[in-house]
């Protein structure tokens, strides 16, 4: 008996012992490291997150260059580009808190699955305390899903569907592009008033996530505007050829095609919806229009002069940097901020940035202005400063970064095809910029939970 | 009817394609019977010989234009063509506005060295091999062959217009007496249609009229025999890989204007040209090019609203769908001959 209770208080001493010496490490640690891959003293990491390879490649090189060019600018080297004109003043081009700024790069390969897993590797292997970049909405959904479980900050590149900062929103996500219900909200007004009131309208909608919210978004904008919409069809992400698509809008009576593609999608229905000579039927006594809501420079070259005169919107556009006057003849200023981007952009690489290489630019030095703000690396601190931020001079016009559901809010360009381009880059004109008053919208209508910060560690 | 008439018209050009690249792999695997899953990369690289040589036809000098700023302010750079300054303005631009079309003189020899240096250099080491190393080995051939075109062309798609002659529709509806502007079929489709037509009619006329086509095919039929004859086969069926690989970059030359070609292209293409070539049945070049057609019609209409929103998802579908059907009640395929691939 007595060799028993010897034993048990043995056992007692050594559990606390061993327990006393496993929790050790824990709290030193965790004192150590209250988030997710603390910088030390030298350098901090940012990942950057981008397709590689896969057919948003080039919009992904472009990504790249403007990340390396934010990084540039952050650690005092070039000419500073938008730190000159950001209405923020604390980044001072040392880095961020005194920190040089490194960077990670991973290949999206614009699937969600390749995505999470560079971006774990990024985390986990080479110490990203941010993650930022993609060109697909699936792929940002899934990489800021992540982020938010690992604990740190995601700050999403080119992803348009509503669902990234509505129904999938999380609190470690940040999306400064604009998305589906914007671009219906810029495009219907234009619309209207360049093609009237009554309208039929025919959609071809890539079958996932992005085209489902785009084609949502524009029926419901247009119909508010009196439009009727005669048929919906999705097309599979993988078409090529849109003929056995297109052929069937022959024998409607819309008057109007609303392409809902992107990227090689776009690309290749707009070149057929114009080979069937769509743009010159006259259907209803009236045009027949093509209307393509969300516009990239990039696509629009691969479409070539298909794209000509046709409606849609973007996120930005170089062309702000020139300044411009819209069709009714109003005369919009030389954007400063637009013209030290391009400016710095165009001078390292030979031509003009896309608006993916704007947003990623500016998600970048927003993080690092939302660090420097909160003289935090943490996580919580960095969205706390990010969430409700009012700035300027970053291309956009006035910007709130709203804090119910991470989404930027500003100006929306609505932009057609330029009849007569000067150049290779000179191919869509801005024809309105629409103010963030008109494409605001209740932060709930979208459903989802943002749940709460997640420090990681 | 309208809607009936245009989508055999738009199965007709997608049937085209599938029966020229499907024709293109029967040749091979009826030839050295190879299973050649670098055949849609012969289509892409086809299709990029049009954008080369489109590149090279617009070869440009640089001049400064004062009155002129480009995106920087800076005196804008304008490129003026040398077959501007070599034929004058008009010829020039000509010449520029036809550079698909006169590809085709460009991608046959061009395709043919491919070809050429495909089969001697890689595929003739995997004659003895079982089919799954062929299809490996060609599969990670044609991989190669896409990232080598994606890094020098990029991942973009480029457009390749179709000469300003050829762009525009005609109304098959007016000229049968139906309504008009119901049956629009742009002209570069029924361009292609006819080319493809002609080029398949060619390469039977070949196998079926030459001598070297009558030795061809008597060494698919019985490849032992005719070398004991004393002929080399082959060399002949180094030539029909040739044959082969420039069917299928000619079909992907007079693509370009349908679709902008992009480095993915083949790879769009090859599994259903693998389904066309087993509905069609192995080794039957007839067989290759109505199955071409028929599953080409097919899938125009499954992709109309009216099939759609019967059985959502039938366009994506119909092809297998056929396919299974077709296996099961004729394995050998629609005009498939005893004995290829059953031993």
């Amino acid at each position: 008996m007595s060799k028993f209770d010897l034993s048990r208080r043995g056992v007692l001493k050594t559990g606390a012992v061993a327990g006393a010496g496993l929790a050790l490490p824990t709290v030193f640690t965790s004192g150590a490291s209250a988030f997710t891959n603390e910088p030390g003293p030298g350098s901090v990491t940012l990942g950057f997150n981008v397709p590689q390879s896969g057919p948003y490649a080039d919009e992904g090189a472009d990504e790249l260059r403007a990340y390396y060019l934010a990084v540039e600018h952050l650690n005092g080297e070039g000419d500073g580009g938008m730190l000159n004109t950001f209405s923020s003043k604390v980044l001072d081009g040392t880095g961020i808190l005194g920190r040089k700024v490194e960077y990670v790069t991973g290949d999206t390969q614009t699937k969600s699955d390749a995505a999470r897993a560079s971006a774990r590797s990024m985390i986990e292997k080479d110490g990203a305390i941010m993650i930022t970049g993609g060109s697909s909405s699936g792929v940002a959904v899934a990489v800021q899903a992540l982020c938010q479980e690992a604990g740190v900050i995601f700050m999403a590149g080119l992803t348009h569907s509503n669902d990234t900062t509505g129904k999938d929103k999380k609190a470690n996500g940040f999306r400064h592009f604009f998305n589906s219900y914007m671009s219906g909200a810029a495009l219907a007004p234009v619309l209207a008033n360049a093609y009237g009131t009554d309208r039929k309208a025919y959609h071809l909608t890539a079958d996932y996530n992005w085209g489902y919210t785009t084609e949502e978004a524009v029926r419901n904008s247009t119909e508010a505007m009196g439009w009727s919409t005669v048929e919906a069809v999705k097309t599979p992400l993988a078409a090529t050829d849109f003929s056995s698509y297109i052929a069937p809008v022959l024998n409607s009576d819309a008057d109007v095609l609303v392409l809902n593609h992107y990227g090689g999608n776009m690309v290749n229905s707009l070149t057929n919806a114009v080979q069937f000579g769509l743009r010159d039927r006259m259907v209803n006594d009236k045009n027949f229009e093509i209307i393509v809501p969300l516009y990239s420079r990039l696509m629009a070259k691969g479409a070539g002069a298909n794209v000509k005169g046709i409606f849609g919107s973007t996120n930005w556009h170089w062309s702000l940097a020139q300044g411009f006057t819209t069709p009714d003849g109003t005369a919009v200023a030389p954007d400063a901020a637009s013209a030290a981007f391009v400016k710095s952009f165009g001078e390292k690489y030979g031509f003009p940035p896309s608006q993916a290489a704007h947003t990623c630019y500016v998600q970048t030095i927003l993080y690092a202005d939302a660090v420097t703000r909160a003289n935090s690396f943490n996580p919580c601190d960095v969205a706390a400063a990010m969430e409700g931020f009012e700035f300027d001079g970053m291309g956009n016009g006035k910007t709130t970064y709203r804090a119910e559901d991470h989404q930027c809010f500003k100006d929306v360009l609505v932009v057609r095809g330029k009849e007569n381009p000067t150049s290779e880059f000179d191919l869509l004109e801005v024809v309105e910029v629409t103010p963030a008053e008109q494409v605001t919208y209740d932060a709930s209508i979208f459903g989802g939970d943002l749940g709460t910060c997640n420090p990681g560690a | 009817m309208d809607g009936i008439l245009l989508q055999i018209l738009n199965g007709l050009d997608k049937g085209s394609a599938y029966a020229l690249i499907a024709l293109g792999l029967t040749l091979i695997f009826g030839t050295l019977g190879v299973v050649n899953f670098a055949h849609g990369a012969l289509f892409m690289l086809g299709a990029f010989c049009a954008v080369t040589l489109s590149r090279i036809i617009s070869l440009s000098y640089e001049t400064i234009d004062p009155n002129r700023l480009d995106f920087l302010g800076n005196p804008a750079k304008i490129n003026t063509p040398y077959v501007y300054d070599f034929f004058g303005p008009n010829m020039g631009a000509s010449i520029i506005d036809w550079a698909v079309p006169l590809s085709i003189l460009f991608a046959i020899p061009m395709m043919m060295l491919i070809g050429i240096a495909m089969e001697r250099g890689l595929i003739k080491h995997f004659y003895k091999r079982p089919h799954a190393d062929q299809i490996l080995v060609t599969f990670g051939l044609a991989i190669v062959l896409q990232e080598i075109i994606k890094f020098y062309y990029g991942a973009n798609p480029i457009p390749t217009p179709a000469p300003a002659a050829l762009v525009g529709t005609f109304d098959f509806g007016a000229m049968l007496g139906l309504n008009p502007g119901t049956v629009l079929y742009p002209y570069w489709r029924l361009v292609y249609f006819l080319f493809s037509v002609v080029l398949i009619g060619g390469v039977f006329a070949f196998l079926q009229f030459t001598t070297f086509g009558m030795v061809v095919r008597a060494g698919m039929a019985d490849r032992e025999t005719v070398g004991l004859l004393g002929i080399n086969i082959d060399k002949r069926f180094t030539i029909m890989f040739a044959i082969a690989a420039c069917v299928a970059g000619l079909a992907g030359v007079m693509y370009t204007p349908i679709n902008s070609p992009n480095y993915h292209m083949g790879m769009d293409f090859l599994v259903l040209s693998f389904v066309v070539v087993v509905v069609g049945g192995m080794g039957s070049l007839p067989g290759a090019v109505l199955a071409g057609f028929v599953l080409g019609i097919l899938e125009s209409f499954a992709s109309t609203p009216a099939a759609t929103s019967i059985v959502p998802g039938i366009n994506q579908i119909i092809i297998y769908l056929v396919a299974i059907v077709i296996l099961l009640t004729r394995p050998r395929g629609l005009m498939g001959r005893k004995g290829v691939m059953e031993e």
